[in-house]
């Protein structure tokens, strides 16, 4: 059956070939370490599952020394200059979003094609089976039509996975906060505090403190993905899932949304934030979170409203 | 309610700037220590909980298709599309892109546009020349903010659709640790909603500067 091991052996080829091309890169001073974290991701998706969970908690150790210390920088391979893209742009049209846009057309095919072939491939899956597939075709059709050299996809790969950086491992890692919160009790802390402020048995008031609880602890923490553990633990499995019986995809997906809406109110999440306002010579740095503000308020209304009305037919 | 720290240990290490990953680690083992747990155990549910949420990661698998196409122009060819959209006031063209950034979000092109992509060269420059010419001062920060807003929330409220973006698989894992199984397509199709509310919502904010502009203008006269 094609499942989860397909698609880890293709996701640690990937950072396998981005740890040789890093190593190999003498514009990068910092080559070597950026070579060694692809490396421990690479081997966390090879070997994940044989090197137990505190060998797993070593590796996550590793990652977080190379990262903490500043041990990783930013390749500088040469790639085509802005005016020959240009033109090749000018020369190719829209055809140069094709083997683009095959990526998410298999992803969405494959899903739903996968869903009638259960024996075939693990149905948990299907979606990211389905993308794996959709990334082997673009770059096969990349390769028959562009010509590069055989190294010339991963390099250009390498160049942006060095502008991501630590940062791409930082949802994983706050996936893994969610869950020692979840060990250490801290939805239930955060449930118990807003025990205290809910009057018992009611539905809007709980619908109410989630969806509020997810915007303020996104402002708190810059990230809906941080914020979204401990508010399904503390009250959106407890209170809306468990005791009013709500829709768990409603409750999770405008959950979540609720929470984007904090982070475009936050200083927090600093490349949404901040970036754009250095980016853009604004003299005002809080001037993007103020225009922000006016839509991210009606619309965490919006969402707290439909929650409540989707969530509990 | 000790283990709360962990929340300001977070909070603390964002405001002096300390490396996320580190904060997020030290967070963990703060959280884990107050709440009584073994450095081993606390060691090790973090390291199972990381390797079960590798799927997260999966979708760098992309960017050498990316890097590949960006080589060949597709930035320049996805600047030269937007640029054919030149509407002829700074509502309809922040409208536009809002449009243009959740559809291509929704179909998993998150990093095709972006603040240095294309806010920065393409959308501020040209957002603002539209709003000069209808009376706007130059200069100022509302417009250029303006657009950059417009970047994410197109972004924010379009992403949450496509069936394989980091939100919708965390959310998926998180379910799964409570022993519900939901598909991301399940998850993704309940994103739509909210998708239209931040349309017209944001929509309706970028038609009033076309109005606002085209008052003040009147009154002039």
């Amino acid at each position: 059956m094609i499942g989860a091991g397909f698609i880890y052996a293709v996701a640690g080829a990937a950072f396998a070939l981005f740890a040789a091309l890093s190593a190999t890169d003498r514009t990068n001073p910092k080559r070597f370490g950026n070579a060694a974290f692809y490396a421990l991701l690479t081997a966390s998706f090879w070997f994940g599952d044989a090197i137990g969970d505190v060998g797993n908690g070593v590796l996550v150790l590793g990652l977080v020394g190379i990262a903490g210390f500043g041990l990783m920088g930013r390749g500088g391979r040469a790639t085509t200059a802005p005016a020959a893209r240009v033109a090749e742009a000018e020369a190719r049209g829209n055809r140069i979003f094709v083997p683009a846009l095959v990526i998410p057309a298999t992803a969405l095919i494959g899903t739903l094609l996968f869903w009638q072939v259960p024996t075939l491939v693990d149905p948990k899956q299907v979606t990211l089976v389905a993308l794996t597939c959709g990334v082997l075709i673009a770059l096969a059709v990349g390769y028959a039509w562009l010509r590069p050299a055989p190294a010339t996809p991963f390099a250009e790969g390498v160049r942006l996975m060095d502008s991501v950086g630590w940062a791409a491992v930082l949802p994983q890692m706050l996936a893994s906060l969610g869950a020692v919160f979840a060990l250490a009790g801290v939805g239930e802390a955060v449930g118990q505090l807003a025990g205290m402020a809910l009057p018992s048995g009611s539905l809007i008031g709980a619908v109410l403190v989630y969806g509020l609880g997810m915007a303020g602890f996104t402002m708190v923490m810059g990230n809906a993905f941080a914020a979204f553990p401990v508010m399904l633990g503390g009250i959106g499995m407890p209170l809306l899932i468990r005791q009013f019986h709500g829709d768990p995809a409603v409750v999770a997906a405008i959950g979540m949304l609720a929470g984007f809406c904090g982070t475009l109110m936050t200083p927090m999440a600093a490349n949404f934030n901040l970036v754009p306002a250095a980016l853009l010579d604004l003299k005002d740095k809080g001037a993007v979170i103020k225009a922000q503000v006016p839509t991210a308020i009606p619309l965490l209304v919006v969402n707290i409203a439909l929650l409540y009305f989707l969530g509990f037919r | 309610m000790i283990v709360l720290i962990g929340i300001a240990v977070i909070v603390a290490g964002f405001v002096l700037r300390f490396n996320p990953l580190l904060v997020v680690a030290v967070s963990a083992l703060v959280t884990g220590l107050a709440a009584g747990i073994d450095p081993v155990a606390i060691l090790a549910a973090f390291g199972k909980a990381f390797n079960t949420s590798r799927y997260v990661s999966v979708i760098y698998i992309v960017l050498p298709v990316i890097g590949l196409l960006e080589r060949h122009g597709l930035q320049e060819r996805a600047r030269g599309l937007i640029a054919g959209l030149r509407g002829a006031t700074v509502g309809r063209l922040l409208i536009g892109y809002m449009l243009f950034r959740q559809l291509t979000a929704a179909l998993g092109l998150t990093s095709i546009a972006g603040p240095a992509q294309s806010v920065r060269p393409l959308v501020a420059p040209m957002a603002s020349a539209a709003a000069e010419a209808q009376g706007e001062p130059a200069g100022t920060d509302h417009i250029p903010a303006m657009a950059a807003a417009t970047d994410n929330i197109g972004l924010f409220f379009g992403e949450d659709i496509f069936i394989a973006i980091g939100s919708i698989l965390l959310m998926k894992g998180v379910l799964d640790g409570y022993g519900i199984d939901i598909q991301p397509l399940h998850l993704s199709l309940w994103a739509i909603p909210t998708a239209i509310a931040a349309a017209l919502i944001h929509g309706t904010r970028l038609w009033w500067i076309d109005r606002r502009l085209a008052r003040s203008r009147r009154v002039e006269r």
